[in-house]
């Protein structure tokens, strides 16, 4: 990922934050990111992000989950080793009812919570750039990207305009990299220009 | 339209005090960033060492044999599985507070969720224990796994109830865990950007996964919440049905019953209840958390409680009545020879069952009751252990006179051996119980600040002019604010 020059801001509370972003986006700059203590409703939509598809993954690895179950069960009882069970049917569909729903609901869960993970960058030794250490406390930060157009001190004073408090400007990296949070270093190819 | 957000004063507030942000944060991480006190070292010191006495009893059996219970031809089934039904049973509630209600959109599991699912996943991890070293031979345990094997192949029975709860355990375990997990990870991060430590920083560095609060993360945590939560309700309920169908598709008089499923459902939530009663009672006054598991949600859980507790006490009554009025002479002889009478050998337990299940709630329908710590943490015991019991009674009293007189087992009686793996099982899951509340935040710090401008006190108490304004004048007074600066979200 590059290295970028980004104008960081917070908000203390929920709504300034959404006046905030509604200001931000009217006035054309460019939002790199929000950074909340907790899950806010109406933000994602507030910024213009689209909808999460993590949902329809979900039930993609369910169904997989059932299938795999059925397939497997029925392959196992009536093709590979078909074991008479006091004369019942081999294809015994209810009595695989359990493992079915077990397998589907498995399946779907580990599948989501991997996607996630990775859709999020999220991993042990994962170590991405901290805007403002506040901001998985009490504070609500606005991370504005500058660019070629924008203007370093115009865009800091457009933050204060709208409430933004402890304005400041970071060079970092947008992505992540490996590293532990104890050794504070900046990633391996930084140029802090 | 967050600065509107609005809920009745007829709903008492979930979080005391003057709480803003950073004092939800400062009290929650408090105890992880404090030494661990004495009352800490002694009770993790006591855990440990029975869970070392645990380890020694199951050693012996591994080396000498299941012989060394006293299960006999008849009771093949007695304490161990016994206590693993009453594990499983006590891992319920976790799961249920934090999916079933989520779905339900219940504030109050917010104070009480982490906890009460750190304890899920504890239990289950004792509960899985004893099928595991029941089996004896426990270095076959992977045997239950059905592979591709180069012993025919020989793969295991799917229609076997016994196999189901392997997929049920496992699925569950696996899937507790994963939703407690990803809950934790914005929590950890919050420990690990304020920590100074160099051991912190590394520690809650590695175990929050480089968590930094973004807008599309939440969003997609969010949405991982909710279809956990979805997966996660018909799962809980699924887990108990499936171990009472290890009872209830047999042919055993006093098991072979079509109630099993859900009454075993509601004792499962009634004795996980009161596990996590015994279990915040004591953290939130070690900790000084009793603004944020407040009375409220004592009450709340003690309403559980008393409901759980009835339905109980009625499948009680409905099997009862079932085995008297159903003409089968070997249903009525389990219940009505093996039971109720009160001098037969397991006599005894039927009624402790009764009396610690369907009796001693009741007590939870007084307000005051409800709401007296003392009576609660006593209650809650005594619930645990009629729970005990009651697996105690279905296992035992059904199989200790089968079909042929002659094979009728004499008084069983657990071995230190057994009494040891039990104890075990108590020294692992407070051991866990011990080093999580010392590690993590014992209460879910986002999901607090999310209801915090809804529910705490402070918040209450400024919404109180409201409450005294009629909706008109309300709307009249507040048209203004939407004509000129119109908020984004809705």
């Amino acid at each position: 990922m590059a290295v970028k020059k980004f104008v960081v801001g917070y908000f203390e509370d929920e709504p300034e934050l959404f006046a905030g972003v509604k200001k931000i986006r009217s006035a054309g700059y460019k939002i790199h990111d929000v950074y909340t203590p907790m899950p806010i409703h109406g933000l994602d939509k507030a910024m213009g992000l689209r909808d999460t598809s993590l949902h329809t993954a979900g039930f993609i690895y369910g169904i997989t989950g059932t299938t795999t179950a059925l397939s497997g069960i029925g392959w196992i009882f009536n093709a590979d080793w078909p074991i008479n069970f006091g004369g019942k049917s081999h294809f015994d569909l209810p009595a695989w009812i359990p493992i079915t729903f077990e397998l589907t609901v498995l399946f779907s869960a580990v599948g989501m919570v991997m996607t996630f993970c990775y859709l999020c960058n999220l991993a042990p030794f994962v170590r991405k750039h901290h805007f403002n250490l506040r901001s998985t406390d009490d504070q609500f930060t606005v991370v504005l990207e500058l660019t070629a157009k924008s203007n370093e001190g115009e865009v800091q004073a457009f933050l204060a305009s709208i409430g933004a408090k402890g304005i400041n400007t970071q060079v970092a990296e947008s992505g992540w990299w490996l590293g532990r949070y104890d050794k504070d270093k900046t990633p391996i190819g930084t140029s802090l220009a | 339209m967050a600065s509107l957000r609005y809920e009745s004063q007829v709903r008492p507030a979930l979080v005391e005090g003057q709480k803003g942000y950073h004092e939800v944060t400062e009290d929650i991480v408090r105890p992880i960033e404090a030494t661990p006190s004495r009352a800490w070292w002694i009770g993790f010191l006591i855990s440990v060492g029975l869970l070392i006495f645990g380890i020694i009893s199951v050693t012996h059996e591994v080396i000498f044999g299941v012989g060394q219970w006293n299960l006999n031809r008849t009771i093949g089934w007695g304490w161990d599985i016994t206590n693993f039904v009453w594990w499983v049973g006590i891992g319920h509630a976790g799961t249920l507070i934090s999916a079933i209600l989520l779905l339900f959109r219940q504030g109050w599991r917010t104070g009480v969720n982490r906890a009460a699912e750190a304890m899920t996943i504890f239990a289950v991890m004792c509960a899985g224990q004893f099928p595991i070293w029941h089996m004896g031979r426990v270095w076959m345990a992977f045997f239950v796994m059905p592979y591709p094997n180069t012993r025919g192949p020989l793969w295991v029975n799917f229609n076997s109830p016994l196999l189901w709860d392997v997929f049920a355990i496992s699925t569950y375990f696996t899937v507790s865990l994963l939703f407690w997990y990803s809950g934790l990870l914005p929590d950890l991060a919050t420990v690990r950007d304020r920590a100074k430590l160099k051991w912190r920083k590394l520690f809650y560095g590695l175990t929050s996964f480089g968590w930094t609060g973004s807008a599309k993360h939440w969003q997609r945590h969010e949405a991982l919440s909710l279809v956990l939560a979805g997966l996660s309700t018909p799962l809980v309920l699924s887990v108990h049905t499936i171990v009472s169908f290890d009872f209830a598709t047999s042919v055993i008089p006093g098991w072979h019953t079509t109630i099993f499923p859900p009454y075993f459902v509601a004792g499962a939530i009634f004795s996980g209840f009161a596990m996590v009663q015994t279990l915040l009672l004591v953290t939130r006054k070690v900790l000084s958390l009793e603004e944020y598991i407040t009375l409220e949600h004592i009450e709340v859980m003690n309403k559980v409680i008393v409901l759980t507790g009835s339905i109980v006490g009625v499948a009680y009554l409905t099997e009862l009545f079932i085995a008297w009025y159903g003409q089968n002479p070997f249903e009525n002889w389990a219940f009505m020879q093996n039971r109720v009478n009160i001098f037969s050998p397991y006599g005894w337990s039927y009624y402790l069952m009764m009396g610690c299940n369907v009796l001693s709630p009741q007590i939870f329908w007084f307000r005051k009751m409800r709401r007296n710590i003392t009576v609660t943490f006593f209650m809650s015991v005594i619930v645990n252990i009629g729970m005990w019991f009651e697996r105690f009674v279905i296992i035992v009293t059904s199989i200790y006179r089968d079909y042929l007189p002659s094979s009728w087992s004499t008084y069983y009686r657990p071995t230190i051996w057994e009494i040891g793996f039990y104890m075990g099982t108590f020294g692992l899951f407070f051991t866990c119980y011990f080093l999580f509340s010392k590690f993590f935040p014992v209460i879910a710090i986002a999901e607090i600040k999310h209801i915090l401008k809804k529910s705490g006190a402070i918040y209450k108490e400024k919404m109180d002019g409201i409450e005294k304004v009629s909706v008109e004048e309300f709307a009249s007074e507040h048209a203004h604010v939407h004509e000129h600066a119109p908020h984004a979200a809705h």
